[in-house]
């Protein structure tokens, strides 16, 4: 384990920036802080995902130099979680404008967006 | 009190929980498993230059789909939230300032190198880093500048919709014929390969990339819309 590797520390990040989101989720009365902190949380995962593809020294998986197209496999690093990452933006987008959405109406229906003001689903 | 122990507590299990992850953590040195198969087999297999593109279009073309229409879901239901309540009438004032000479002259000029800018990057998708997302995502905001810019303009919902439903239907279309024409739902050998790492290569992968990004720029520019029409005083 090698402690200031750039896989490690993009991890550690991730993981920093994971846990921010899940205390601003927990922590915060305002729904589009809520909403900020769940993006944060979507892009740390992101971020750990594309970490944990890195190969070390290894170069991006696109074959655009001619050294590149032999004996691919010990020259790029793993193609799979960017493309899942590919993928994972793009719920994300869509999951956040939804809240972001329903944020609005809820603020149409009350003009407030302190989570606190809403009690109906209380017990 | 209470609350704030919960809270702290709620967070050191989640980083308990992900720090033996964190702590055994070792690069790799080499590919394993099926991302070595897709290195060594991807430029024959699929001929794009992007393996990125080649794993989303092809090797998980399917989940590409399901992508795509979750998507679409999302703008669907922004659109039915945003619609059902909509009781403003047609001469409601919007809420937008009018906007400056700036802003409006800039966007004349941005607006078409953006949406250029789009279509390369997903044109190019199959060689250079991009693809439909991106390029839609670009697409789309070249639209919202322009939303911006010109509060007044409106956009037609049906031209949207039409460009959507046309691409999404041909891209389970193209699936389909991979299924008559090659070896299985979604395969990109419908077309010639084409000599690799030119436009015209990876067989059907530039079409269905197109695809994409003409049905998440008009899905992403249908939410853009939306926001903006329901943003009017009664």
């Amino acid at each position: 384990m090698q402690l200031f590797s750039i896989e490690y520390i993009s991890l550690v990040v991730g993981f920093l920036i994971l846990l921010i989101g899940i205390w601003g989720i927990l922590t915060r009365k305002n729904i589009l802080k809520m909403v900020i902190g769940f993006s944060l949380f979507d892009t740390g995962t992101h971020i750990i995902i594309v970490a944990l593809g890195y190969v070390r020294n290894k170069t991006a998986p696109i074959l655009n130099q001619p050294d590149l197209q032999t004996d691919t496999a010990h020259k790029i690093v793993d193609p799979v979680p960017q493309a899942l990452v590919l993928t994972a933006i793009v719920i994300g987008l869509g999951v956040t404008a939804l809240m972001l959405v329903y944020a609005m109406k809820l603020h149409n229906e009350k003009k407030t967006l302190n989570i606190q003001n809403y009690k109906d689903l209380k017990w | 009190m209470l609350r704030n122990s919960l809270i702290l507590l709620v967070l050191l299990g989640f980083a308990a929980a992900i720090f033996p992850l964190l702590h055994s953590y070792e690069a790799k040195d080499a590919l394993t498993g099926v991302a070595e198969h897709y290195a060594n087999y991807g430029k024959e297999e699929v001929g794009a230059a992007n393996l990125v593109s080649a794993v989303v279009v092809t090797y998980r073309g399917f989940d590409t789909l399901g992508e795509v229409t979750i998507l679409f879901l999302a703008s669907a239901v922004i659109g039915l939230f945003l619609k059902a309540s909509e009781t403003y009438t047609k001469d409601s004032r919007s809420v937008f300032f009018k906007s400056t000479e700036i802003l409006v002259t800039a966007s004349r000029l941005l607006v078409p190198m953006i949406l250029l800018l789009g279509v390369y990057i997903f044109i190019n998708g199959h060689l250079t880093p991009g693809g439909g997302f991106q390029g839609g995502a670009v697409i789309a905001s070249a639209f919202a500048l322009l939303l911006l810019s010109r509060p007044q303009k409106h956009f037609s919902h049906k031209v949207i919709s039409v460009v959507e439903s046309i691409s999404g239907i041909s891209f389970v279309f193209i699936g389909l014929l991979g299924v008559l024409l090659a070896g299985g739902f979604l395969d990109n050998h419908i077309l010639a390969m084409g000599k690799f790492g030119t436009l015209l290569s990876a067989g059907a992968i530039p079409i269905i990339y197109i695809l994409i990004g003409l049905k998440v720029g008009s899905e992403l520019t249908g939410i853009v819309r939306n926001l903006k029409e329901s943003q009017k005083e009664g």
